[in-house]
């Protein structure tokens, strides 16, 4: 009998707020390794907020967030910093990758910053798996909306990430890069072992991940 | 992070050169002002070590050390040799060294004296004679140098003190090179070394053979040419006072060192007692100098600090308009596992290595333009300027250069540290 598969994500209970007003209330959901989730809201139901409270880069107000089965709230900032590393790969909407680096150089620094160390074998296999090996020493500002989105792809994967969120990764994309993107996405996860975890209004995505929350505005 | 600092400032080519270039010309620029200053110092200090007094025509002072000291200004014009005997016999004196001046050969002063001017440089021969006969000459390294003369190679003075100068050549009188001088880092390096008896001699002056000839050889200076008519312009239109216009055996200044304290005290009255004579103290006139010289030298340093920190503001203003770029790349880095520590100290090492970059440009810049300098100025020639030697204040130069870097850095850096990382990652969703 296969052992049970290990939580990535855990939410409990969680409250958060800005300047007074509710963002998040009293939100709980969890994610087995493998099991990817679709989290759909319409703009200002808090899904930034919410990735900002699960990678550590926000503190909740109540309730819990674990990664790994490490309670964020039982850590200190550095100790966060080096959980994020260690375990999450982020991808934004329009925060790709560094502007002064070249894709390559990007995918470098990120490994070198998770894993301490630069395997380029590695590198040069995530790029090309993205389909952008061809752009590969481009700088950022020279990459069309899905080539940038497909280094950020793989950037956020070069890490070994146990967990991927991704903020309206295909949000400014039209249909045809959206289904590229979601597809790969979804392709790298399943092969680099990740769990992945998509908060986006795009409703386009729930043909690529059927297991979806939608996300209401707090009271 | 390194690596980092490099690609951002590569990623703004030509705001990253115009401040390297900034900060170049403002290391330069001090490297120069400390280099000139400190070797024209030091120049100045060796020329006149050992020299209490200098004995010479009535005139500016200053105009009399510059000639007979530093051999870079016309004399003041000449005196009676029999001032020579007069202060030799002065118990208050330990030395006198005349100066005969007046003529060149290429540029460089032939200087009439005796072998205690040699001995008060530490001067020693490269090659040949220690000879001061009458119609020999001592060369100079520096002379030797440029001119590329020989042993045993004759040459003509010219009048003057300085290439085209003058008005004719002693061509009836010439000069052989009997010694070639090491370099000593003094005014020596640039001079012809002849006896004063041959000064006298090419410009047709009677003179005491049995004294100034010791080794009895017979000399006429009636024979074939006349010196009296063609030496006028150069060494009477010097006298003053229009008192001695006729051809005498004088010279041109006297260099004393006093045997006591008290030398210091009757010497100079008694000199300034005599008709067309001063007396001029070096240490007092070369103060004097290094006074004037220096309001020109804090004019050139403050103007030099102000281009460094021009070069500050010019980071200052780069790093803070990139701040809007930066700060989304901040989030990413954060994002990434970056700490704000190592961000922030990605901002100072890009302050810092463009600094760096500019000190290495102005070291290379500064010393490179005294090089050019030296060679093609004549006047810096004769300074004896050393572009490749170096001064611990050029480290002092390069610290606040990289300092000014490291603080122009610093508030970007601050305010990249203080901001809401939230903020920007809510901005960029």
């Amino acid at each position: 009998m296969d052992a049970p598969a290990p939580t990535v994500t855990a939410v409990a209970n969680l409250h958060y707020a800005i300047g007074g007003r509710t963002i998040i209330g009293d939100l709980s959901f969890a994610q087995k390794a493998g099991e990817h989730l679709l989290l759909l809201g319409a703009s200002g139901v808090g899904k930034t907020s919410l990735i900002n409270l699960l990678t550590g880069l926000a503190t909740p107000d109540k309730g819990s967030v674990s990664i790994c089965g490490e309670d964020m709230a039982s850590l200190p900032g550095a100790g966060r910093d080096d959980l994020r590393r260690r375990t999450t790969g982020i991808i934004f909407q329009t925060l790709r990758l560094i502007s002064a680096l070249s894709v390559r150089d990007n995918l470098r620094l990120a490994q070198l910053l998770a894993t301490g160390s630069v395997d380029d074998s590695k590198i040069n296999g995530l790029i090309d798996a993205v389909g952008i090996t061809h752009r590969a020493d481009a700088r950022p500002r020279q990459l069309s909306q899905g080539e940038a989105q497909r280094a950020a792809i793989a950037r956020a994967l070069v890490g070994k990430p146990r967990l991927i969120v991704a903020d309206e990764p295909t949000s400014a994309l039209d249909d045809h890069n959206a289904e590229i993107v979601a597809k790969l996405l979804l392709d790298r996860a399943e092969e680099e072992g990740a769990t992945l975890l998509i908060a986006t209004h795009d409703q386009r995505l729930k043909a690529y991940l059927p297991n979806s929350m939608t996300l209401q505005k707090a009271a | 992070m390194v690596r980092l600092s490099i690609a951002y400032l590569r990623d703004r080519p030509f705001t990253t050169l115009l401040n390297i270039i900034l900060l170049g010309l403002a290391t330069a620029t001090l490297i120069i002002l400390v280099t000139v200053s400190t070797q024209l110092g030091t120049r100045i200090e060796k020329d006149a070590r050992g020299i209490d007094l200098v004995v010479g025509a009535k005139g500016s002072p200053l105009q009399l050390i510059l000639s007979s000291i530093y051999q870079v200004d016309a004399p003041t014009g000449n005196i009676p040799a029999g001032t020579v005997d007069l202060l030799r016999r002065n118990p208050s004196v330990a030395q006198v060294i005349p100066l005969a001046l007046g003529d060149n050969f290429r540029g460089f002063r032939i200087v009439g004296t005796e072998p205690a001017y040699l001995d008060l440089y530490g001067a020693t021969l490269a090659s040949g004679k220690m000879n001061m006969k009458e119609g020999e000459a001592l060369i100079g390294a520096d002379v030797a140098r440029v001119t590329g003369a020989t042993l045993g190679q004759q040459f003509v003075g010219s009048h003057g003190l300085g290439s085209g100068e003058g008005a004719g050549q002693h061509e009836h009188d010439p000069m052989t090179t009997v010694g070639i001088l090491k370099p000593t880092g003094t005014v020596v390096d640039r001079l012809i070394i002849v006896s004063v008896p041959t000064v006298w001699h090419m410009h047709g002056i009677e003179h005491d053979h049995d004294a100034e000839h010791k080794d009895g050889e017979a000399h006429s200076h009636e024979e074939g040419h006349d010196h009296a008519e063609e030496a006028k312009p150069d060494l009477n239109d010097l006298a003053t006072g229009g008192e001695r216009t006729e051809m005498q055996a004088d010279v041109t200044a006297l260099l004393v060192k006093y045997r006591n304290a008290m030398g210091a005290v009757s010497v100079p009255s008694l000199i300034n007692a005599q008709a067309g004579m001063q007396a001029a103290v070096p240490a007092i006139e070369t103060t004097r100098l290094l006074s004037f010289l220096g309001v020109g030298l804090d004019a050139i340093e403050m103007l030099g600090w102000l281009i460094a920190f021009t070069g500050g503001l010019a980071i200052f203003v780069a790093l803070l308009n990139a701040l809007d770029a930066r700060e989304k790349d901040l989030a990413l880095l954060r994002v990434m596992g970056a700490t704000k520590g190592s961000i922030f100290g990605t901002i100072l090492v890009e302050g810092l290595l463009t600094a760096a970059l500019g000190a290495i440009l102005g070291v290379l810049l500064g010393h490179g333009v005294i090089a050019a300098a030296a060679a093609t100025s004549p006047r810096l020639q004769e300074l004896g300027l050393n572009a490749f030697a170096f001064h611990p204040a050029e480290l002092a130069i390069i610290g606040a250069v990289l300092g000014i870097g490291i603080l122009a850095a610093l508030i970007p850096a601050i305010r990249l540290f203080r901001v809401d990382l939230t903020q920007i990652l809510a901005r960029a969703a």
